[in-house]
């Protein structure tokens, strides 16, 4: 089952490799991985995604838990929360195509950012599986490039992750 | 104002650090040289990075105390890693300081750089890269504070040899208190928890205690001897463990696992009720985790929260300090016995009938048809317990001595019983030897080892001549890799590839090159007179090489694959 951890870590060099280490250590799956500072530059919060069952979960959050540099952490999944991934996707559009990939671009309420002769850059946010609707639903365009940020979450009403 | 080198020595002096085993190098040159002038810390100048790891481990498994390890960059570091996973796997503390090249040339491929932090990082508890020599008091304190509380571990502190320039002074104070918001192990345990254990153990009807090395970590033997005799139940322990309860004791039912007794196997597979404490269900243990303990509930103690339920699911779990959970217990069950039914005492009473059935099957009986002329290993441990009444302080290598060691040397305290459980390094039986007795000098240290893994660190006679250390080296010869060997005899129809020693060396004449004492006993006449006599000469290191049977194999032995823990190996061709 995907799961979404989101940590929160002290803001020092080799907290991440710590992270990154145990779950090549242990074999457990990363399928993505974002973090920045926070508002309080001493932390970073780090989000990933994994595949996993509710045993390995938990050996999943006590072992990041035993990490000296991990302060806190979460599984969004457990409860309600919001996600967003962020794609930046740059296809080939020219002659009639431009104008079906601007429509289907509003369709999924993205934004044009770079536009040249023969390309679109198209910025879209959302959930995974909306991001993955939209590579799909251009599948008749030539895609040049893709990047995508990973899944960023909060959890949803007066939930927070704090110190 | 200090360098950063003094600063160094002054906060493992703050420490309370009385002996630093190290190996100087390029990058440490600074520190040697903080050390030199004073004489508070004492070095010990090993031969091999490796060993100074072991023999700081072996000065933490004997004192509870965190060794203090000293290398130089590169492969002063990797040398040492070997060392820090052993600890690491047994949760042994210890502080590894390795140098590192000058800031400036880090990750310029410079000489003697090898990025240890990165290298050490799936090994160590925690580790810490120096930037500045302010940086030093800080991280030093921490690193012994994240050492040796909740459940120990190595630590590592890196230092670029310009952060102790001897011509960079700093102001220096070493702090009082730590604040690390990020690391609060257990202090106590929870006490409905420990309630609804307690209330299970009134009701079982065949309970078992099987406890590991956390109790002695833990400095608990004592209160786990107290609760299992109030109990009245049967106690095993792992081969970390052994110490914790009086291994001579009649409730004791000898180590349990791979080569565990078949009591002991025989109690945990037919128990309903299982109190697990500062032990982890390691692969040894376990046999095949679907099969082990069908009929239980159980309880697990341990100060590791991630310890519970890895590989077998606790029913009741109890995350805190084995000595404080097993102090609760104490007056919860004070308080709960006389309430105990005559129904129970009598069904307890029935499964101690059952547990002695197995016990009079004498699985660890030696049988020697040979008139004397060959030695069996086991006759060894046993000639050895004899001629020390028990009481020596025991390390060993990894392989059949090993276990031999664990099963006929029954240990009554802890701290007594010392090797690498974990990780199972062989060349760790000398140098952790070396460090039990760097630490207690008056003590009888036995080194029972074989002569596979005495190789391994045998450099080490030369430190021990250097500082006098009157070990008594106990060599299982059996002119092959034993446990290998007996892998190979039992799943490889008998071919013994590359388990034969070849072009062993003369070991006494090896020894006498290093000014220590050899002798040799090669028939079971001998046998005991040699032991006498080595054990009698108090201020010598002898290395005793003893010829015994190349055809042993260690029983019981657990069936694997898909075998439950009463599925064993009694003799050659003999099983339950």
């Amino acid at each position: 089952m995907r799961r979404i951890i989101s940590v929160l870590l002290e803001n020092e060099s080799g907290a991440l490799s710590r992270v990154i280490g145990l779950f090549a250590q242990r074999g457990y799956n990363i399928e993505t991985l974002t973090v920045a500072p926070t508002d309080d530059e001493t932390l970073s919060r780090l989000t990933l995604t994994t595949l996993a069952t509710d045993e390995q979960i938990e050996q999943i959050t006590k072992q990041l838990n035993k990490l000296i540099e991990v302060v806190k952490l979460v599984d969004l999944t457990e409860g309600e929360h919001v996600e967003r991934e962020l794609m930046l996707i740059k296809l080939k559009a020219s002659g009639a195509q431009r104008a079906e990939v601007k429509r289907t671009s509003d369709i999924f309420r993205g934004q044009i950012v770079d536009v040249s002769n023969n390309t679109y850059t198209i910025q879209l946010t959302g959930t995974t599986d909306k991001l993955d609707a939209f590579i799909r639903a251009i599948a008749e365009s030539t895609v040049l490039e893709v990047v995508r940020t990973g899944v960023s979450g909060l959890s949803r009403g007066e939930k927070v992750l704090t110190l | 104002m200090l360098s950063g080198a003094d600063i160094l020595i002054r906060s493992l002096q703050e420490e309370n650090v009385d002996h630093v085993f190290g190996y100087p190098g390029g990058a440490v040159l600074h520190i040697y040289d903080a050390i030199f002038k004073q004489n508070r810390i004492q070095h010990v100048l090993v031969r091999h990075e490796q060993a100074a790891t072991h023999m700081a481990d072996g000065y933490a498994r004997a004192t509870g105390r965190p060794g203090c390890v000293l290398v130089t960059s590169g492969p002063g570091a990797t040398n040492a890693i070997t060392g820090i996973a052993t600890a690491y796997m047994d949760s042994i503390p210890m502080v590894v300081i390795s140098g590192q090249v000058q800031s400036h040339l880090i990750g310029t491929d410079s000489f003697q750089e090898t990025d240890m932090v990165g290298i050490s990082r799936p090994i160590v508890k925690h580790s810490f890269m120096i930037k500045s020599a302010q940086d030093i008091p800080e991280a030093v304190k921490k690193a012994f504070y994240i050492a040796t509380s909740g459940r120990p571990g190595p630590v590592v502190i890196d230092i670029p040899k310009d952060t102790t320039n001897p011509t960079d002074l700093v102001p220096y104070e070493y702090p009082d208190e730590l604040v690390m918001r990020s690391y609060s192990p257990a202090i106590k345990g929870h006490t409905g928890q420990i309630k609804k254990a307690v209330s299970m153990m009134m009701e079982a009807e065949r309970p078992m205690i099987y406890t590991g090395g956390g109790v002695i970590q833990g400095n608990s033997s004592d209160d786990l001897t107290k609760l299992t005799q109030m109990l009245g139940f049967p106690i095993t322990n792992t081969l970390m463990g052994l110490g914790a309860y009086p291994g001579t004791d009649k409730q004791f039912l000898g180590m349990l696992g791979m080569h565990g007794t078949l009591e002991a196997n025989n109690a945990m597979h037919h128990c309903d009720l299982l109190l697990a404490i500062g032990a982890r269900f390691d692969d040894r243990i376990t046999n095949t985790v679907s099969k082990f303990c069908p009929y239980a509930q159980i309880i697990h103690v341990d100060v590791d929260p991630a310890s519970i339920s890895k590989n077998v699911v606790a029913d009741v779990p109890i995350v805190g300090p084995v000595d404080w959970v097993l102090h609760e217990m104490i007056g919860l069950v004070k308080d709960a016995l006389p309430e105990r039914s005559e129904k129970q005492n009598s069904m307890l009473a029935e499964w101690w009938e059952q547990i002695e059935g197995w016990r009079a099957q004498g699985c660890l009986e030696v049988v020697n048809d040979s008139d004397g002329e060959i030695i069996k290993p086991q006759q060894v441990i046993q000639s050895l317990y004899r001629h020390t009444g028990g009481e020596a302080i025991v390390t060993s290598d990894v392989g059949q001595h090993q276990m031999f060691a664990a099963l006929y040397y029954p240990f009554d305290k802890p701290r007594k019983w010392i090797n690498s459980g974990g990780l199972g390094t062989m060349g760790f039986g000398l140098p952790s030897a070396m460090g039990v007795q760097i630490a207690y000098p008056e003590e009888q240290v036995v080194c029972v080892t074989g002569e596979g893994s005495i190789q391994m660190n045998i450099q080490e006679l030369s430190t021990c001549a250097q500082y006098g250390l009157p070990i008594k080296i106990i060599n299982l010869n059996n002119r092959a890799l034993g446990m290998v060997k007996q892998w190979q005899d039992m799943q490889y129809e008998g071919r013994h590839s590359h388990s034969y020693m070849e072009s062993l060396p003369d070991f006494t004449s090896l020894v006498e090159a290093y000014g220590h004492v050899g002798m040799k006993a090669s028939s079971v006449d001998e046998l005991d007179d040699v032991m006498k006599e080595a054990l009698t000469l108090k201020d010598k290191l002898v290395f005793v090489d003893v010829m015994v049977d190349p055809e042993e194999h260690v029983y019981p032995m657990l069936i694997a694959p898909n075998g439950s823990l009463r599925d064993m190996w009694l003799k050659k061709g003999v099983r339950t």
